[in-house]
Order: C-alpha cells, then sequence, then structure tokens
C-alpha cells in the first residue's frame, strides 16, 4: 500500500480532529437538551407515583456509610498531611482552622460527590443502560410514559436535594475525625484547636461547600442517566455507560468547582470586599 | 398469489379483515445515516386482519414494527392509524393514541424493578384508567386470560421462565384492550409446545377480541398458522436495481406456490447459495445485512428518534 503524501496525511488528521470536535460538540448540546428537559419535566409535572422514595432510599439512605467513612478519613487524613508543616514553623495550633476550612470549602464537598459519581452514577448509568438494551425504556414509551419524566426525574431530584445532605454529612464527620486526630494522636491541645476552627471557619465556608454540592449532585445525574440512555447493546456498552458516567462527572465536578470557586470568591470580595484570613 | 416485485403502491390485502384499513404505511423509508433500512414501504392492513412480516435478520422487520408503535420516526414517509397522520401527532396525542396500541417484545421488556402484578397494572395506572380494587380484579382477570396464576402476581420477572414472561408481556399489553396488537418474535427462543400456547393466544386476541396483529416473526410455523396475509420483506442492501423489499404479500396458501427463490429458501429454511454468498461478502470485506445487529439498529435508531424528537425534526 502507497504510503500517503505530507498534504493527505495533513488532511486525515485536521478530518480525524475534526469528526472528534463535532462529535464532543454534538454530545455535549445532547447533554445540556437532556438536562433542560428534565427541567422542563420537574417543574410542569408531580413526579410518577412510586418513584421518588426508592431513588431517594438508594441514594441517600444506602449512601450513608461510604460517605460517613469517606468524610471522617479525610479529616483524618489532613490532619497527618498537615501537622509537620505546621510544626515546623510553630503553628501547630491553628491546625483546626486549616483542617476544618479544607474540608467544609473542598475536600468535603468534591471527595463526596466523587465518591457518590462512583457508587450512584455507575450504578445509575448501569441499570439505565440496561433497560435500554432490553427494551424496557421503548416498554415505557409505547405504555404512554415518558421515559424522561418516570427515570430521569426521580433520580435527578434525589441526586439534587441528598448530595448536599450528604455533604453535610461528609464535613461532620471529617471534623469530628480531624478533631479526634489531631487531640489524641498527634496530641495538639482541644481549646487552641476548637478556637482556631471557631476563628478561621465562616459560615461562608459552609454556604460555598454546600451550595456548590447542589451541582455536583445535578452534574451526577444529568450524566449518569444521559449515558445510560445512549447505551450501546450488550454487556460491554452497559459497561462502557458506568465508566463513561463516572470518568465524565469526575471531570466535570473538578471543572465546576473550580469555575465557582472562581465565582463566588470574586462574588464575596465584591459584596463584603474581603479575603481570605487563614493565616 | 401476489409477488409485488415492482409495485410500490399501497395494498389492501383484505385477507381476514374488515376492509377498511387501521394502519397504512405510504412510501415509508428509514435510514441511518448511510445505510437504508426500509425503503419505500407502502402496505395497508384491513382492521381485524393477523399479517405476519417475515424476512432475513437485519431486514428491518423490528424497526417497521417500532414504527407503528411510534417509537422511530421515519426518514420519509407516512404511517396513518385509522386515518390519522401519527408524525403529525403532539407527544401528548400520541399517548393518548398509544391506548390503542399493544406491543409485545421480543423478550417481552417488562420491568425487572416491579413484581408482575405491577407490570401488569402499569398501563392502567400510566392512563389514570383504574384505581385500587379495579386494577387488582383487571390484572387477576389479564393474567389468567394468558394462563398464569394468581401466584404470579407478587413474583418478580427474573423468578419466572421465558415462556411465562412472555405470557405477561402479552397481558400487560392486553390489559388496555388495544385496537391493534404488534408482536415482536413472540415465539423466538421457546419450546415447540409454549410457542404453540403463545400462538393460540394470538389467534384467540385476534379472532375473540377483533383486535389487529401485526406479528414479526421467523417462526414459519407459526407465522402460517396466525396469520390471515404474510409479508416477506428483503435486506435492502441485497436487492436488485429497482426491486420492491416487500418480496411477497399473500395467504399463507399462496406462500407455498411462490416462484421467487428467495422466497422459498426462506420459508424452508435453507442456506442454499446464500451461504456461498455470505463467505464471499466476508473474504471481500463486506457486510452481507449481518454487521448490525438488531439491536444495535434498534439502539442507533433510538438515539436518531430522540435527536429528531428533541429538535423538533419532521420527516423530510
Amino acid at each position: 500500500m502507497r504510503e500517503p503524501t505530507f498534504f493527505e496525511a495533513i488532511f486525515e488528521w485536521v478530518s480525524t480532529w475534526g469528526e472528534l470536535t463535532i462529535d464532543a460538540m454534538t454530545t455535549l448540546g445532547d447533554m445540556a437538551i437532556f438536562a433542560w428537559q428534565t427541567l422542563v419535566w420537574m417543574v410542569t409535572a408531580k413526579p410518577c407515583k412510586g418513584t421518588i422514595m426508592p431513588n431517594f432510599y438508594y441514594v441517600g439512605v444506602l449512601s450513608l456509610p461510604v460517605v460517613a467513612l469517606t468524610g471522617t478519613f479525610i479529616g483524618m487524613v489532613l490532619a497527618v498531611q498537615s501537622v509537620e508543616q505546621f510544626r515546623e514553623i510553630g503553628l501547630e495550633s491553628r491546625l483546626g482552622g486549616v483542617i476544618n476550612m479544607s474540608l467544609v470549602r473542598e475536600l468535603g464537598p468534591v471527595l463526596a460527590a466523587t465518591m457518590l459519581s462512583g457508587r450512584v452514577g455507575s450504578a445509575m448509568a448501569a441499570v439505565l443502560g440496561t433497560m435500554r438494551v432490553t427494551e424496557q425504556i421503548d416498554a415505557l414509551v409505547s405504555m404512554g410514559a415518558n421515559p424522561i419524566h418516570y427515570l430521569v426525574v426521580p433520580r435527578f431530584l434525589a441526586c439534587l436535594l441528598l448530595i448536599p445532605a450528604l455533604t453535610i454529612m461528609a464535613d461532620f464527620m471529617g471534623i469530628v475525625g480531624g478533631y479526634f486526630f489531631s487531640t489524641v494522636v498527634l496530641d495538639i491541645d482541644h481549646y487552641q484547636y476548637l478556637n482556631n476552627s471557631r476563628s478561621f471557619v465562616r459560615g461562608w465556608d459552609f454556604f460555598l461547600g454546600i451550595f456548590k454540592s447542589f451541582f455536583f449532585g445535578a452534574i451526577i445525574a444529568i450524566v449518569s442517566c444521559y449515558r445510560g440512555f445512549h447505551c450501546q447493546p450488550g454487556a460491554e456498552g452497559v459497561g462502557r455507560a458506568a465508566t463513561a458516567a463516572f470518568v465524565i462527572s469526575f471531570v466535570l465536578i473538578l471543572a465546576v468547582d473550580l469555575m465557582l470557586n472562581i465565582f463566588l470568591d470574586a462574588f464575596y470580595a465584591a459584596v463584603w470586599g474581603s479575603s481570605l484570613k487563614l493565616i | 398469489m401476489s409477488n409485488v416485485l415492482t409495485n410500490l403502491k399501497p395494498r389492501n390485502t383484505n385477507q381476514g379483515g374488515d376492509g377498511r384499513a387501521l394502519v397504512e404505511l405510504r412510501n415509508m423509508t428509514l435510514r441511518f445515516a448511510k445505510q437504508t433500512v426500509l425503503n419505500e414501504i407502502s402496505l395497508s392492513i384491513p382492521r381485524g386482519q393477523s399479517l405476519a412480516i417475515i424476512g432475513e435478520s437485519g431486514c428491518g422487520k423490528t424497526m417497521l414494527l417500532k414504527i407503528v408503535a411510534g417509537l422511530i420516526r421515519p426518514t420519509t414517509g407516512q404511517i396513518c392509524f385509522d386515518g390519522t397522520d401519527i408524525n403529525a401527532l403532539s407527544d401528548v396525542e400520541m399517548t393518548k393514541l398509544r391506548r390503542k396500541f399493544g406491543f409485545v417484545f421480543q423478550n417481552a421488556a417488562l420491568f425487572d424493578s416491579m413484581t408482575i402484578g405491577q407490570n401488569v397494572a402499569f398501563p392502567l395506572v400510566q392512563h389514570s384508567l383504574a384505581s385500587g380494587r379495579e386494577i387488582d380484579q383487571m390484572v387477576f382477570d389479564g393474567l389468567a386470560e394468558v394462563g398464569l396464576p394468581e401466584t404470579v402476581i407478587p413474583k418478580r420477572p427474573s423468578q419466572l421462565s421465558g415462556g411465562m414472561r412472555k405470557r405477561v408481556g402479552i397481558a400487560r399489553a392486553l390489559v388496555l384492550h388495544p385496537e391493534l396488537m404488534l408482536y415482536d418474535e413472540p415465539t423466538t427462543g421457546l419450546d415447540p409446545i409454549m410457542s404453540d400456547v403463545i400462538n393460540e393466544l394470538m389467534i384467540s386476541t385476534g379472532k375473540n377480541k377483533g383486535v389487529t396483529s401485526i406479528i414479526v416473526t421467523h417462526d414459519m410455523k407459526s407465522a402460517k398458522k396466525i396469520a390471515d396475509r404474510i409479508v416477506m420483506l428483503y435486506p435492502y442492501s441485497r436487492l436488485k436495481p429497482g426491486e420492491s423489499q416487500v418480496l411477497f404479500d399473500g395467504t399463507p396458501d399462496e406462500l407455498d406456490a411462490v416462484k421467487d427463490k428467495r422466497v422459498h429458501q426462506f420459508v424452508e429454511g435453507e442456506a442454499g447459495e446464500r451461504l456461498m454468498e455470505m463467505r464471499r461478502e466476508s473474504a471481500e470485506g463486506m457486510d452481507g445485512g449481518f454487521s448490525e445487529t438488531p439491536m444495535h439498529a434498534d439502539t442507533v435508531a433510538a438515539k436518531d428518534h430522540e435527536k429528531r424528537k428533541r429538535t423538533g425534526q419532521r420527516p423530510e
């Protein structure tokens, strides 16, 4: 077979990347329309009977142990990671402020959302993907049900409302874990730890973390349901949908986290005109 | 015998029907990107008729059924149900119209998360047509009609055999007393006795209730037993230029006398030259019409349909 010429190789490269870009843009647009339809169904019709409680139970109650465990370990790991550096500059008494600030602003919401996109998002994509492959979604439509109203809206509501609640749980357990590890294992003074926590962590920091988690919940639900609805046939297709749901959710969570941090910090500075006063 | 190799006009084959067309397909074409699945199909199905659609895997039978049910929009052409063009209907109107359809899916497509009782009750609840005890009674009656005992009601679909699941699928499709029943390979994967049980159910549904039926099947024994009329489709990619995709359209008796070798081979289940063709196509790197499994075509079609629906795109 003849080797392609320089111009043919360039053309091939442009064509391949062009195709990938068009595919990515189409998927993004498709996902935006999917999200819009979900919002429209959510506000214009009551959720279908018998669909809310099972989804809330699955997302909220069954995720509680794993989120609590994740939160506890985040608090303890933060203590271990920070204590040496703070000791070197003689500021170990301020550990509480650093741990709790990091927890409530960033690590609690992001790691809880990451954990939930793995546990809840992948499972949603796999369930909906299996329903697509076994024609259960077609069966729903043939019997007059709208699959977005019946399948997506309850899952979206569960993630939107319960992931912030689970984030509060992760924050609380992280604070408890960090406190015990710092005071019992690392021998930091109780009073100093709590006093510094109280003086550094503001209500705004709590608000920021919880506010972001609403977005993370919405991302997990939309991405996972979308991947499930567009699942390719067979066991491999379902597996890919579940993996893609987690990977895309994770990347979007980090990207949205960055954008929200920039926007909300700018908003805070514009309204209250002060910056962070950690140290 | 009516071998319609070139006839593209809607046929009105009235065997078993009362003469008025309940379903009418007019020059219906379905394409996915560059692949043509169905080309210029025109069929008229009178009220009360049982029509069996036969043909090789991948020839577009299931797609045709899903187009009739409004699950997929055709690329071009019209589908009329009782004189109404279903592609011109809004979502709300289409939802109302779907009460008149019953769809039995290939693998029953029962909802795993629900019990058998909840599965059969689903259309009643969805359309708010009954409540409480009425629903319970209708579920009980529906299951009894397909020969299933009351004890299956609290079970999950995974606890039933394939034949039982199919019968639950039929009970669920019949619970709204539809005017049109659509069966997608109802006897595939069942033993001969269970296949005959399903055949008898379909016959009794058609004859006793006057329900119009469209049955997609590979099972020639079933097709000849249950159908008043048989239509054979052929994969578009293997047709000669100018040929119609409908290779045969007539009664089961006429099918035995047909001269077309392709129809004869399919009816008799002989690979014949097809085996050599497939080997040659494989050696030449062609797909031979088998590369896209029906399920894959279905997924692509569903995606295409969703996109069209979202963007409000109508058939060209």
